[in-house]
């Protein structure tokens, strides 16, 4: 579903953020991304979500070469990938219910199906009955599972967490992450960028470890290169 | 994406940025006010030069001759002319003027009627006032008819009254080359100022131009609101144009009517026809549309997401 391959990233500022990464993550995979900040975690996703391209390597999404795709493409493209963040990024002066909606109004969903979707969505996440709500009503748990309501409302296949259990409690990380879970169980491919070492062990998922832009105790030209520990 | 959809989508972003601008109320009319005088100006302009043409309609396609006939031709004589004249073809309409009755309004028109007592004889002669038909009054046509009636040997002069008529034409042409260059000037302004309108708008809304594009939205999707709100502003100052532009008809209306009525014309002021308004609101919904779309294409690309 994706695979890194011989992946350099070098920032404008002349930072290479990664040398020579080379991944594979299967589909319908949950995989936790770990690391020290800086490591890297954060370039991976954005390089997923088409937020960056690669310098050089290629990255592939769903079959998708995200360093040749044309620029008309990329919205279409991240619709396919759904995004969970550290700051959830909601629109604060925006009722629950229209965050959540947004990721099917920009794909020209039928309104009905909106809102049918949109329940859906609120209902796995635990917050129906919230749609009137804004944001900034609801405590940081629950603005948490609203940005994971908008990042899977459109059912993609690929779903990106970063740090998402930054800000919460080890209770309410442990939630969100049995919720991430749930979404690989019915076939979504999962990759969770977190430093969070207890969950990672917790959910015994597989594990690609990054240290200074590389795949930690990997040749860095091996293809299997990852370190998985179930 | 079907047409309906489609159709709703826009309708979406249609009453979401006419919402946004009913919510700030004085920050739109004010807007609204600049880009109404703006459009206002060329209108009024038009409206001028329409006017000044309608208010001497009469006079600018129709060029009379003026025959003079010599001195010493009696006016039993000139009479006759007269008629021969009037059996011509080209010739709609002769009057002639005695050479006393052309004195009796010199005198009592010019000023002069102490000085012209003092003269023995009336120094006038008759005059022949030859008004050609329209479809004989182009220049060839009215040059072979000042040939004709130089030739009669009762004839002493024969002068062409388009002087004036080609004057006047030409400063209605200035202004018509004034009005181009006005509505091009305060074209580029309302450009400039809904642009720049936009712009601060779209850096208001950063924040959700960047989840939008985050969650996938299209350039297009993220441009549409904004252009909307352009046509929006484009219109609505089209119609502030257009009040103002009422507004100063009515107010002249009735010192026009005095005026015209003093010079002997039931001209009346004419406000803009339905095609002008037309072409006002048009225009301006255009505009609105151009400015937001420049700018758009500018300050969109530059707002990316981040993560």
């Amino acid at each position: 579903m994706i695979t890194f391959d011989h992946l350099s990233k070098r920032y404008p500022n002349g930072r290479e953020a990664l040398t020579n990464v080379t991944f594979n993550v299967d589909r319908g995979e949950m995989v936790f991304l770990t690391g020290r900040s800086g490591a890297g975690k954060s370039t991976v996703l954005k390089l997923i979500a088409l937020l960056e391209r690669p310098t050089r390597g290629t990255v592939l999404v769903n079959g998708k070469n995200t360093g040749t795709l044309k620029a008309r493409h990329i919205a279409a493209f991240r619709r396919q990938v759904g995004m969970v963040f550290q700051d959830h990024k909601l629109l604060l002066d925006r009722p629950v219910f229209d965050n959540v909606a947004l990721p099917l109004v920009v794909a020209a969903t039928p309104l009905k199906e909106i809102d049918r979707r949109v329940r859906a969505a609120l209902d796995q996440v635990g917050l129906l009955g919230q749609e009137r709500s804004l944001p900034l009503e609801l405590s940081v748990g629950e603005q948490q599972r609203v940005g994971i309501a908008r990042a899977v409302v459109s059912k993609p296949p690929v779903l990106i967490a970063d740090e998402p259990t930054g800000n919460l409690d080890p209770d309410l990380s442990l939630e969100v992450m049995r919720l991430f879970r749930r979404f690989q169980d019915v076939g979504v491919t999962v990759i969770v960028a977190t430093h969070d070492l207890h969950i990672v062990r917790e959910f015994g998922q597989r594990e690609i470890v990054l240290d200074n832009g590389r795949v930690h105790g990997q040749a860095v030209d091996s293809l299997p290169s990852l370190v998985a520990t179930r | 994406m079907s047409l309906g959809v489609a159709g709703a989508r826009h309708v979406q972003a249609l009453l979401g940025s006419l919402g946004r601008l009913v919510r700030n109320p004085f920050a739109t009319a004010l807007t609204l006010l600049v880009i109404g005088l703006a459009l206002a100006l060329p209108t009024a302009l038009r409206l001028f030069v329409i006017n000044a043409q309608a208010a001497t309609g009469g006079f600018v396609n129709a060029v009379d001759l003026s025959v003079y006939l010599k001195t010493d031709v009696p006016l039993a004589k000139a009479q006759l002319l007269a008629g021969s004249a009037r059996e011509r073809a080209e010739v709609a309409d002769v009057t002639l003027i005695p050479a006393d009755k052309a004195l009796e309004e010199f005198r009592t028109y010019s000023g002069f009627g102490a000085a012209l007592e003092a003269l023995k004889d009336n120094p006038l002669p008759h005059l022949l006032h030859v008004r050609p038909r329209a479809d004989a009054s182009s220049a060839a046509a009215l040059e072979s008819l000042r040939r004709y009636f130089a030739a009669w040997p009762e004839v002493d002069l024969v002068q062409i009254d388009s002087d004036w008529v080609r004057r006047f034409n030409a400063i209605l042409e200035v202004l018509r080359r004034l009005l181009v260059m006005a509505a091009l000037l305060l074209g580029a302004g309302v450009l400039a100022v809904i642009g720049n309108t936009i712009r601060l708008e779209i850096l208001n809304r950063r924040a959700e131009i960047e989840v939008t594009k985050l969650v996938g939205g299209s350039n297009a999707f993220v441009r549409r609101p904004f252009l909307y709100t352009g046509m929006l502003y484009g219109l609505g100052g089209a119609l502030c144009a257009w009040a103002i532009v009422e507004a100063a008809v009515a107010l002249l209306g009735e010192p026009v009517a005095t005026l015209a009525k003093l010079y002997g014309s039931r001209y009346s002021l004419q406000g803009p026809s339905r095609d002008d308004i037309t072409t006002l609101l048009g225009g301006g919904t255009v505009l609105g549309w151009l400015g937001a779309w420049i700018s758009a294409a500018r300050h969109l690309r530059s707002i990316q997401p981040r993560a």
